[in-house]
């Protein structure tokens, strides 16, 4: 796979925020590349930086030193062409918007026509399962519901590339592993990158190809665990049952705590 | 007993909205403060027998305002539609300079010390000055003092709401890439909407306030103020109080209409 066709590359990226109190280094020489159609969870303690990296990728803040590409392309011009669906912690719907004119909006900000626009939110709703509520307004909808039209409107332009900071954070446990459940479905569907951010552990060993293990101050990459569990077809609710998975979550665990035998650490540390 | 009534008001009016079970008590409890209230000023206005001069009774006020309803309605359209025209002039203004303000940080640091100056101003003692400038047989004193009241609420509340966008919705017109004249209208006009409409209700009982005392400094005849006062001045305590009675329904009737429109603009905002 040539390097132009990688959704994310990140290369030796540093971010420091200068505060009052001086410099906080948010991110120290990060690297990290997601290849196209591959699902890439951060994961790590509060503060090291998981949502500062994604800003990075978003176009949304700029790194202090190191290059960032995504789909080939600088951030900003990325970001100018549309690559990416974003999704945050809150939904952010806009709450004078009907729902579907909520996932309509980055159509609409972007010169689709009515028509398009209309038959692409119906699309989506079905996806989400929310077609009866096209005419509600985010206020009538429970946190779950709204949080899934806020995927859908990341959704909207079809990206190949998905970021996304805690979208599920606010969920309670059984919303939060149907809304796991279906995202791995929509990724397959739609065979987009992820990027995820996330502080659960099995959340993120259920979602992804890849779990990237962060640690704070600076924020560092600290290990990488592979979790093979099947294609995105067939991880279903079982898988969360397999032996597998176990192995994986006790590996990013591992990584998280510190407490990784030191060969394994040697192979996947950075 | 302006003040029950308006808070009685704002609470139906606010229970009626969140669909809440307390509703017909929060619409009895004022209702029936007010009529133990009229009760007690009936009764102790025929126990002391109190001069009508000092306070007439609520009989004696409310049989005048059945004998001049035509009269009473007949001012109440005159402030009114001097109280109303501030109120949109006002509002029209307060929120452009609100815009102005919130594009510009120097524009706002200039004007600041000007709007607060302007708030602490009784806008009404301008109005002999206004009579003078622009002649006291037309009403335009009366509309410039009602607007130049509701200028200032309404600026300080569309100023706020213009700041409240949300971070999320920030950052999400920015991954749009979406234009500065996309973003103000779709979302940060949108969430400045409500506190407009604050402003607006704030400023709803000044513009009323502002038209009627007005009408004490001159200009010309019909409005509720004129008629209080030559009332007043013809020794007709009963019928000035008739008139007071007329211009706290024209009051409420601002107040209360305002507050309908904030909560028919908020009604989707419970949850963001
Ligand atoms: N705009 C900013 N100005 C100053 N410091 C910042 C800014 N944004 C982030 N930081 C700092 O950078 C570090 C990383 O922040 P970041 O939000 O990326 O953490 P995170 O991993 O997403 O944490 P959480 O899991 O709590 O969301 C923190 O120490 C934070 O205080
Ligand atoms: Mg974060």
């Amino acid at each position: 796979m040539s390097a132009g066709t990688h959704a994310v590359e990140v290369a030796g990226v540093s971010r420091v925020f200068d505060t009052k109190k001086g410099p906080v280094v948010a991110l120290d020489d990060v690297d990290l590349t997601v290849a196209a159609g591959e699902f890439v969870s951060l994961i790590g303690p509060s503060g090291c930086g998981k949502s500062t990296l994604l800003r990075l990728i978003a176009d949304l803040d700029q790194p202090t030193s190191g290059t960032i590409a995504v789909r080939g392309k600088g951030p900003r011009q990325a970001r100018l062409d549309r690559e990416y669906g974003i999704a945050f912690q809150q939904a952010g719907l806009l709450p004078w918007r009907t729902v579907a004119a909520n996932i309509e909006l980055p159509l609409q900000v972007h010169g689709v026509a009515k028509g398009a626009r209309r038959a692409r939110a119906a699309e989506l709703l079905e996806l989400i399962g929310l077609t009866d509520f096209a005419d509600h307004h985010p206020d009538q909808l429970s946190g779950g519901m709204q949080q899934r039209v806020a995927i859908a409107r990341a959704l909207a332009e079809s990206p190949k590339l998905l970021l996304m900071d805690e979208p599920f954070g606010a969920l309670d446990e059984i919303t939060r592993e149907r809304m796991q459940n279906e995202l791995v479905r929509i990724a397959a569907e739609t065979g987009a990158a992820v990027v995820f951010v996330t502080h659960s552990i099995p959340e993120a060993v259920f979602l992804s190809d890849r779990v990237v293990v962060m640690s704070p101050r600076p924020g560092r990459i600290t290990g990488v665990v592979d979790c093979q569990l099947g294609s995105s077809s067939s991880r279903t609710d079982a898988v969360r049952d397999e032996a597998g998975f176990f192995h994986a979550v006790a590996a990013v665990r591992e990584h998280l705590h510190g407490t990784a035998p030191v060969a394994v650490r040697g192979v996947e540390t950075r | 007993m302006t003040s029950t009534a308006a808070v009685g008001a704002a609470q139906a009016a606010e229970t009626r909205f969140r669909l809440s079970g307390a509703g017909s008590h929060a619409v009895l409890a004022p209702i029936g403060l007010g009529v133990v209230l009229l009760g007690a000023w009936e009764f102790g206005v025929r126990l002391f027998d109190i001069d009508p001069f000092v306070v007439p009774a609520p009989a004696a006020i409310a049989g005048e305002v059945l004998e001049n309803l035509p009269t009473i309605c007949s001012g109440s359209v005159v402030t009114g539609r001097n109280a109303l025209a501030g109120l949109l002039i006002g509002a029209v203004v307060g929120v452009l300079a609100a815009l102005v303000s919130s594009a510009s940080r120097v524009l706002d640091q200039m004007a600041a010390p000007v709007v607060a100056a302007l708030s602490v101003v009784p806008i009404v003692a301008l109005a002999p000055v206004l009579y003078t400038m622009f002649g006291a047989a037309a009403d335009t004193a009366r509309i410039l003092v009602a607007a130049l009241s509701v200028v200032v609420p309404v600026y300080l509340n569309t100023l706020r709401g213009l700041r409240q966008v949300l971070p999320v919705h920030r950052d999400l017109m920015r991954a749009y890439a979406a234009r500065p004249a996309w973003v103000a209208s779709t979302v940060t006009l949108p969430t400045a909407v409500p506190f407009v409409f604050t402003g607006l209700r704030i400023a709803s009982s000044l513009a009323v306030i502002s038209a009627l005392i007005a009408e004490y400094f001159g200009g010309p005849i019909g409005g509720l103020g004129k008629s209080i006062t030559s009332a007043a001045a013809g020794s007709d305590y009963a019928l000035a109080w008739a008139y007071v009675f007329g211009s706290i329904v024209l009051g409420l009737t601002f107040y209360v209409a305002t507050l309908a429109a904030e909560l028919w603009f908020t009604r989707h905002r419970a949850t963001t």
